[in-house]
């Protein structure tokens, strides 16, 4: 029994949190999965039952392989504890095979991947200083920060209800951050390298680390050797707006640049040491989000998830993340769009929004209030847009004739949020004075 | 953090385990000709709505008796029909006479596990926020992780959400009937219970521990003038819901010994299925149903009933305190499912709301215990296809019991309550200081046994010879887990002299 004491003790509310989420993630299991769990079954049998030489070059499916070689080595090694599970999940003609061992074998292995992530997590805890405001638990940065993290809503709805292995690349991207806030610049530069070779989607937030490393005089990034990334392609037919003016693909690209490039002469010319950094990262983040090309909602989590860090540091960061959080999980609704997830999307939403808002606002009740009346009344008008979309619109008679009313305002009223949110953080950056390289950690 | 953002979460953590789990497989899902418990709710909206009153308890062309007839009581008819309403404004082919027998589709399914939602969501999950509030000497901290432990409790929601049953209107009522009755509105917790018996008349198992300390506290207030006067106020308030409840069934007498035999038949025997009591446990060794007549069983189970919890009982009518009211309450519900007849092995839920009452006195039992009636449900669980809702809310419930009351650092005698029991025995053998280790050890034997025999009931086909094997191997380890836990409690009720006068009532 003394054992089993030790053992509850030092497995502390660290553990408690992760196994608590783990155990909710299979509970998930049972839940919508999108098209995206066909795109990994297929890749998983192009890897396994194809050469090498093939891999990109193989269309029996129409979801061909789009990701960088690391993930689908990834895929490869994954397969191979595959066929222990279901053998026909490899058959790459087996379209669409969803066996109920595929579905477990493909849910586990998001699950078990998350792993990374959950470390990722605790070094991050452990950089963050922030202000400890009582002596509660419950009150701590790092406590709150795990939750943030650990128990996020998007990462929680997009990995295991729709289906992506999101968890493990974003936790090899919170360790580079984590790494290069502990000083250890080539593991940061080293894991960041991984991370692209991952997914290509991380561009984005390259030019964050460029910069910042080659101003502490580190070369780490040979621009020959970056993978040539095909952010024009996609799935998604072209098409022309009717209304307005087409968009080209260099308009984008040069919109973009244009909105990341204050931040990077910040990030050069104002050193900030790693906070300013990583404020640079999200600022990248957000503005390809706005700017950029063939964007997923799901994209918002790369500007929202590193947030986190920031948010548990001051009162105005605070601000502008539960801002930028609510909005964004809140676009990411029309994912779920089946009935039996609804209740689900919605509780989680709530869960999440309510730990959030309740305790940064706790965190720093000393200083002035987080919101404004304007940033409140806006946050509250989520709750009956919500019930217009998802309850009131259905019964009315425009649901045949205009289907898509729903989701534009959706992607309107979010859009404003995540704007509102993204020049806040602007105008900090610009604004806050440069401070010495060592900030606290 | 505030205490109500924090009660939020907890509740909306409970929701979002709860409706998880509904979206696993129900009873006798695809499983014609009989299918299961889930059909027969929608069942009993076919039939409470299409039929009149008069014909809801009695066979005919129409009605079936055979094919899921009505045996809860009134109340549940009347759920039933309300919830008929709206299916019929969603979808009238849900409950079409006849027509709709076996309907199974995603729509229905939803709507079904709705209902379940909306029901938890409006009797038993305010009845717990409350009574975790109103818990004395204890912090606002500990409230709240209370609340949490109790609207995890796996049993509950496994039952409810995944076999499908309406089972938290009954334990909601009744945990009303406690609130109101520790809190001195002895009026309103009355009538709450009568509600929850005339829902689901297993309800009973509690009538006894209502009974006594009801009538304890009008003997305290003296017989001669306020006792009695609340003794009448009790009894008519009694009378008033129970002719509430059955108007339409009291028109004739036929009528009500209609109702009365759908609600205890008699006829069916001393157990049914394999279910974790001493009658089925022991069957393996003596055949009692071969051996003893129909009568006689009754007999016997009756008298052992209530010798068993008679002591409780009596102790409970000289000294009433609502700690000893919820003692009692968990000992005669376990009394019950262990000695009485026709039991059901969801019984076991009967005793676990208790048990949930008292996870802030004795967290270390009382998390066993939970654990323990999980567990035996097993078989059911299986049936159903729940293995993974069942593992993952049993391990959320125990991570949740062990960092929220630190369990394993409280199995001290003081901390069990074992404190005067052990200096008396110890008065005859000045020995015995080893009550604590002997209690540890027996848990994790407890655990590793029910680990072991779960994974052999899920990856192991038993033998040919024997193909109910594990069932009853389950039953009878949970049978003696619960023998072990009804001598505990006793020993609680029967020591507990000098905290019994002086305790606190809860509000």
């Amino acid at each position: 029994m003394a054992a089993l004491t030790i053992a509850a003790r030092t497995g502390n509310w660290f553990s408690a949190l992760a196994l608590g989420v783990t155990l909710l993630k299979c509970l998930l299991i049972p839940t919508y999965h999108s098209t995206d769990f066909e795109v990994h079954r297929n890749w998983l049998a192009i890897t396994h039952s194809l050469p090498i030489s093939q891999w990109y070059y193989e269309a029996t499916s129409e979801w061909t392989l789009d990701y960088p070689p690391f993930f689908a080595w990834f895929e490869y090694i994954l397969s191979h504890v595959a066929k222990y599970f279901d053998q026909e999940m490899l058959n790459v003609h087996n379209v669409n095979y969803s066996s109920s061992r595929t579905l477990l074998f493909q849910r586990f292995s998001v699950i078990f991947t998350d792993a990374l992530f959950v470390y990722a997590v605790h070094e991050c805890c452990k950089c963050i200083g922030g202000k400890e405001v009582g002596k509660e638990l419950t009150e701590k940065p790092k406590f709150i920060l795990s939750v943030l993290l650990l128990w996020n809503f998007g990462l929680l709805i997009v990995d295991h209800i729709h289906f992506q292995y999101n968890g493990f690349l974003f936790g090899l991207m919170l360790l580079s951050i984590a790494r290069l806030f502990q000083k250890r610049h080539m593991e940061g530069a080293f894991l960041f390298a991984v991370l692209l070779h991952f997914k290509h989607i991380y561009l984005y937030v390259a030019p964050a680390y460029g910069v910042y490393l080659l101003r502490l005089k580190l070369k780490f990034l040979d621009p020959n050797k970056i993978p040539k990334a095909s952010m024009t392609s996609g799935l998604v037919q072209q098409f022309q707006h009717t209304v307005l003016p087409s968009v080209t693909p260099l308009a984008t690209l040069i919109c973009t640049l244009i909105a990341i490039l204050p931040s990077i002469f910040c990030l050069w010319f104002k050193p900030q040491g790693p906070r300013g950094f990583l404020r640079c990262l999200i600022l990248c983040a957000l503005s390809s989000f706005m700017f950029g090309w063939h964007v997923h909602e799901k994209a918002i989590l790369l500007a929202i998830l590193p947030m986190s860090l920031l948010s548990v540091g001051k009162a105005g960061d605070a601000s502008v993340f539960l801002i930028l959080t609510t909005t964004g999980h809140y676009s990411l609704f029309p994912l779920l769009f089946t009935a039996p997830e609804l209740p689900i999307k919605i509780l989680l939403m709530l869960l999440f929004t309510i730990y959030s808002i309740s305790s940064l606002k706790t965190l720093f009740r000393k200083e002035k209030p987080l919101f404004n009346w304007m940033e409140t009344f806006y946050l509250l008008g989520l709750g009956p847009l919500e019930v217009c979309c998802e309850f009131v619109f259905p019964l009315t008679s425009w649901k045949l004739k205009y289907p898509f009313i729903p989701l534009l305002l959706t992607s309107v009223y979010c859009a404003v949020g995540i704007t509102y949110a993204w020049f806040k953080l602007y105008v900090s950056v610009l604004i806050d004075p440069p401070v010495g390289k060592t900030k606290k950690q | 953090m505030e205490k109500w953002y924090l009660m939020t979460i907890v509740v909306l953590i409970g929701l979002t385990v709860r409706w998880t789990v509904s979206l696993n497989s129900y009873s006798g899902a695809g499983k014609p000709p009989m299918f299961g418990d889930y059909e027969a709710q929608r069942h009993w909206q076919e039939i409470t709505f299409n039929l009149p009153v008069k014909q809801w308890y009695f066979n005919s062309s129409d009605n079936n008796l055979q094919y899921w007839g009505l045996d809860y009581p009134p109340l549940t008819a009347y759920h039933s029909l309300l919830c008929a309403y709206v299916a019929k404004f969603i979808n009238p082919d849900w409950i079409a006479l006849h027509t709709s027998r076996g309907y199974e589709s995603q729509a229905h399914k939803l709507f079904m596990r709705s209902t379940v939602l909306i029901a938890d969501l409006l009797i038993y999950i305010p009845a717990v926020v409350l009574y975790c509030c109103c818990l004395k000497e204890i912090s606002t901290k500990k409230k709240i992780a209370n609340a949490l432990c109790i609207l995890l409790y796996p049993g509950l929601i496994l039952i409810d959400y995944g076999h499908f049953q309406y089972n938290s209107v009954s334990l909601g009522f009744a945990l009303w009937g406690v609130l109101g009755v520790s809190c001195d509105w002895d009026l309103l917790g009355s009538l709450a219970f009568c509600l929850a018996i005339n829902y689901k008349q297993m309800e009973l198992y509690h009538s006894l521990p209502f009974f006594c300390f009801l009538l304890g506290k009008c003997f305290k207030k003296g017989l001669k003038g306020k006792g009695f006067v609340l003794l009448v106020k009790l009894a008519c308030t009694v009378v008033a819901s129970f002719i509430l409840c059955w108007l339409p069934f009291f028109t004739e007498r036929e009528q009500t010994l209609q109702v009365l035999r759908r609600l205890f038949p008699v006829d069916r025997g001393l157990f049914e299925d394999k279910v974790a009591n001493i009658w089925c446990s022991f069957s393996v060794l003596l055949k009692i149903k071969d051996i003893l007549p129909r009568h006689i069983q009754l007999i016997m189970s009756f008298c052992v009933t209530f010798l068993s919890l008679l002591p409780a009982c009596i102790k409970l009518t000289l000294q009433p305190s609502s700690k000893g009211f919820k003692f009692t309450l968990v000992s005669c519900a376990l009394s019950f499912f262990l000695f009485s007849f026709q039991v059901h092995e969801k019984s076991i839920l009967l005793v676990s709301l208790p048990v949930c009452l008292v996870l802030s006195d004795i967290p270390f039992m009382s998390t066993w215990f939970l654990l323990v009636s999980t567990f035996s449900m097993l078989p059911l669980l299986l049936k159903d296809e729940l293995l993974m809702p069942s593992v993952a809310t049993t391990m959320a419930f125990f991570i949740a019991c062990v960092t929220s009351f630190s369990i394993f650092e409280k199995t001290s005698e003081e901390e069990l309550q074992l404190k005067s029991f052990s200096i008396s025995v110890r008065k005859y053998l000045p020995c015995f200081t080893f009550l604590s280790r002997i209690i540890q050890y027996l848990f994790l034997i407890s655990v590793i046994t029910m680990v072991l025999l779960t994974l052999m009931t899920v990856t192991l086909d038993p033998p040919q010879k024997l193909p109910d094997l594990f069932s009853l191997l389950v039953c009878f380890v949970s049978c003696l887990n619960f023998l072990f836990f009804l001598v505990y409690f006793n020993i609680i009720i029967m020591w507990d002299s000098k905290n019994g006068r002086n305790q606190k009532k809860i509000s």
